[in-house]
């Protein structure tokens, strides 16, 4: 394994100006006036091998504006958390990622978001190819009504990943097994995905998006539908996945940021309002808006 | 007064009953000691006395308006004269005709004297029915608020009550359909026995040729007639299939391009424009179908060589089909925009195209759906009746060639029905026998969808 601290060690250096643009004021108020108190993006937000870079993202919903001006990176094997009152724009924020937000008619994005090299909103670029890269699980699982095999092996299908079927087999049990899913479904592959409890859906959906192999996973709120227990094989799912994969996880519960995240990005009203090592952000955060949040003043 | 009156009366007073009912239960309220002492709220309180008062007395209503006239039509019969007595039954009924229209509207030339003698005596009776039936209501109604009055209690469960009542009532309008229901197959039933009576149930079912042309009335002199009901059920089921042939995947594909590709401008004028096919009449395709299409059909047929009937299968399918496209676009449309969002959203995570997530995800969601609404639009198909009998023609051939004319069995039900007929002849009853049949048919067909949901439901929910 990879020493999970290298990405935050780099990105030291390189946020090191950042932080002398806003000092943090003391003592925290009222919400009110919080939204003229955000100013610049406090703390690093970028990463010295980024994986995604995002710079001067506005997000639109006709008229009125959900995202602005977010600058931020997410390293190479790093996991991001993002979290913020509700509203705030944090799962508006991670659909960008991956070009979810297409399926909303009157939904803008402006600024630049870039997967390595590749220009997410390029008008060029196919989402497709895109989303098989940045894969994405939503707050409640949502397994298609077909069998368990067929949801995990709906992915590589469509790509066209396998030629053989015995391939296809391993991809659906590895899948199964990185999901923690294995043991529990191995009797009953192809009984009906719906069919699973609410915890195995979710993990059932994790598998999914990992058996097309993207770079990327995108979770929002992934556990807030689930059990104590079955949130914690996730929590553990998502530190096992990390190996491999770049993970930008919304969540609203702070333990689970604390636990599974390299780095925290606090959003506040559509504004990056902070983005530190997480050990920073619920120790010691650097804004009074992050701090107010945090220590559960609003939100 | 008469039945409709006596009715609203009776309607206001029980409505009045409401009040009672609450201003009862205030006051026991007030006497144990306020509103919370009450089991239930003044409302249902009042809900109870208005049910109580006012079930048994419709009910006595209901029994008398079905029974008064056929006793009251009895007892004047019993006293009518010998020799119209000893009439047959169907000219004792036109002279009871007379009689109460004499009763209704005063006597008329060539009413004779004992006419006019039973005519008054009916007005009469019928007076004193409906006195009585006054007497009986009032004395009912109020017996029972009496009754409940005094029963009523604050511990009196009355909304638990009024709650069953409901219950009741609706499993009520249930039965209405299923009794209509089984109404009608009996009548159906009972008319077919009677027909398998003259002709064999086997010739009837497997029998090959149809030509029900036997002497209409019993001094006329004609053939014997074939009642093979084969060509007409393969002409119904040829005209049904090429009507879905053309329904199905267009109306399906309407409404996965209304659901998910069109423009929610374009979604919103669209729709509308569709479903006004299902509100065209039926006679109005069949012009269509017969001035239009049957005519272009055989005429491009004798373009390339072929042979075409002026009256073809296919014409009549082709237009059939077009009336039938909006119900399978419409209710289609309906369960794919009932698939939820986060299911799409699912598919295009995992980087599949819209064609792709509707083919994979979305169609097999709605399927249960769509299956309903095909089959709705099968027994559409295998009922209608007036596109068929303009454009598809009378001629019962057996054949599987689009370009034949055929017939269908609604189409010879009309043929059979319309007109002068003696309702004795197994002409007649054919009619009924083919109408049985038809029902059965729709019956397994609805069945066997239900069948196919519900497996599928097990399977994904
Ligand atoms: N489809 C949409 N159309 C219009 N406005 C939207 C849409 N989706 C989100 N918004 C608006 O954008 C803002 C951000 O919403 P978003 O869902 O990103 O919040 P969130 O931070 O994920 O909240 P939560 O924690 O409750 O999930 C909100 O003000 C919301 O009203
Ligand atoms: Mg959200």
């Amino acid at each position: 394994m990879q020493a999970v601290n290298t990405p935050i060690q780099e990105n030291e250096k390189l946020n090191a100006n950042t932080n002398e643009a806003e000092r943090k004021p003391s003592g925290a108020e009222q919400m009110n006036d919080s939204a003229a108190k955000v100013g610049k993006t406090v703390g690093k937000p970028f990463a010295k091998h980024p994986k995604m870079t995002m710079r001067n993202v506005d997000v639109f919903y006709g008229d009125k504006q959900a995202i602005h001006d977010v600058s931020l990176d997410i390293g190479k094997n790093e996991v991001v958390a993002m979290i913020g009152p509700s509203g705030c724009g944090k799962s508006t924020f991670l659909r960008c990622l991956n070009r979810m937000n297409d399926t909303i008619e009157i939904c803008k994005v402006s600024g630049e978001i870039k997967l390595e090299e590749l220009d997410v909103y390029h008008p060029k670029q196919d989402v497709v190819p895109l989303r098989a890269r940045v894969g994405i699980v939503f707050q409640k699982p949502n397994p298609f009504p077909k069998s368990i095999y067929d949801n995990v092996a709906y992915g590589p299908r469509i790509h066209g990943l396998v030629e053989r079927k015995t391939d296809l087999d391993e991809i659906v049990e590895n899948s199964l097994r990185r999901a923690s899913l294995w043991e529990e479904v191995k009797d009953r592959l192809h009984a009906p995905g719906t069919g699973l409890s609410g915890g195995q859906q979710q993990r059932l959906c994790i598998a999914r998006t990992i058996a097309v192999s993207p770079e990327v996973i995108l979770m929002d709120e992934p556990c807030s539908a689930l059990d104590p227990i079955a949130t914690a094989k996730i929590e553990e799912l998502i530190t096992e996945l990390s190996e491999k994969f770049t993970i930008a996880i919304v969540t609203h519960s702070m333990q689970q940021a604390a636990r599974v995240s390299h780095r925290t990005a606090y959003f506040h009203m559509g504004k990056l309002v902070e983005v530190n090592d997480t050990k920073r952000v619920f120790t010691n955060p650097e804004h009074e808006l992050t701090e107010a949040y945090i220590t559960g003043r609003f939100g | 007064m008469d039945f409709s009156q006596i009715f609203m009366v009776m309607a206001a007073t029980i409505a009045m009953t409401f009040f009672l009912g609450r201003f009862r239960a205030l006051k026991l309220g007030q006497a144990a000691g306020g509103r919370k002492s009450l089991n239930s709220l003044p409302a249902y309180y009042g809900s109870l006395m208005a049910m109580w008062c006012g079930i048994p007395c419709f009910i006595l209503l209901a029994l008398w308006m079905a029974f008064d006239d056929v006793i009251i039509s009895q007892a004047i019969m019993q006293e009518l004269p010998q020799a119209v007595l000893a009439l047959p039954d169907s000219e004792r009924g036109l002279i009871f005709n007379m009689i109460s229209n004499i009763a209704e509207n005063g006597a008329r030339a060539g009413a004779e004297p004992y006419m006019v003698t039973a005519a008054e005596r009916l007005q009469s009776l019928r007076e004193t029915s409906q006195l009585i039936l006054i007497a009986c209501l009032a004395s009912l109604f109020l017996i029972i608020m009496v009754v409940i009055w005094a029963r009523m209690s604050a511990q009196t469960r009355a909304r638990v009550q009024v709650e069953n009542g409901f219950k009741w009532l609706l499993l009520i309008c249930a039965s209405i359909a299923i009794f209509t229901t089984a109404g009608i197959v009996f009548s159906v039933l009972f008319e077919s026995i009677r027909f398998f009576q003259s002709v064999p149930i086997t010739e009837f079912l497997f029998g090959m040729e149809w030509s029900p042309q036997m002497a209409i009335r019993s001094d006329q002199v004609g053939g014997s007639g074939a009642f093979g009901a084969v060509p007409l059920f393969a002409g119904t089921l040829l005209i049904s299939l090429i009507a879905m042939i053309i329904a199905v995947p267009a109306g399906l594909m309407a409404a996965i391009y209304l659901s998910e590709y069109a423009r929610p401008a374009v979604r919103s004028t669209v729709k509308p424009l569709l479903e006004v096919l299902a509100g065209i009449p039926t006679v109005v395709y069949g012009f269509f179908a017969a001035l239009t299409v049957a005519p272009f059909i055989r005429d491009t047929g004798g373009l390339i060589g072929l042979s075409v009937s002026s009256e073809s299968a296919l014409a009549a399918g082709l237009v059939m089909g077009i009336m039938i496209i909006p119900f399978v676009s419409s209710l289609s449309d309906d369960v794919i925009n009932a698939v939820p969002q986060s299911l799409r959203d699912g598919a295009y995570g995992l980087g599949a195209t819209r064609s792709e997530t509707i083919k994979q995800v979305v169609i097999p969601a709605a399927l249960p759906g769509i299956v309903g609404g095909i089959l709705l639009a099968v027994s559409r198909a295998i009922g209608e009746t007036m596109i068929v009998v303009m454009a598809a023609g009378l001629a019962a051939n057996l054949t599987a060639n689009p370009l034949d004319s055929v017939t269908t069995v609604t189409v010879q039900i009309v043929t059979l029905l319309v007109g002068d007929q003696e309702f004795n002849s197994p002409k007649t009853l054919s009619a009924f026998a083919l109408g049985l049949m038809l029902f059965t048919i729709t019956l397994v067909l609805n069945y066997i969808a239900l069948l196919v949901v519900k497996k599928y439901r097990e399977q994904y929910e």
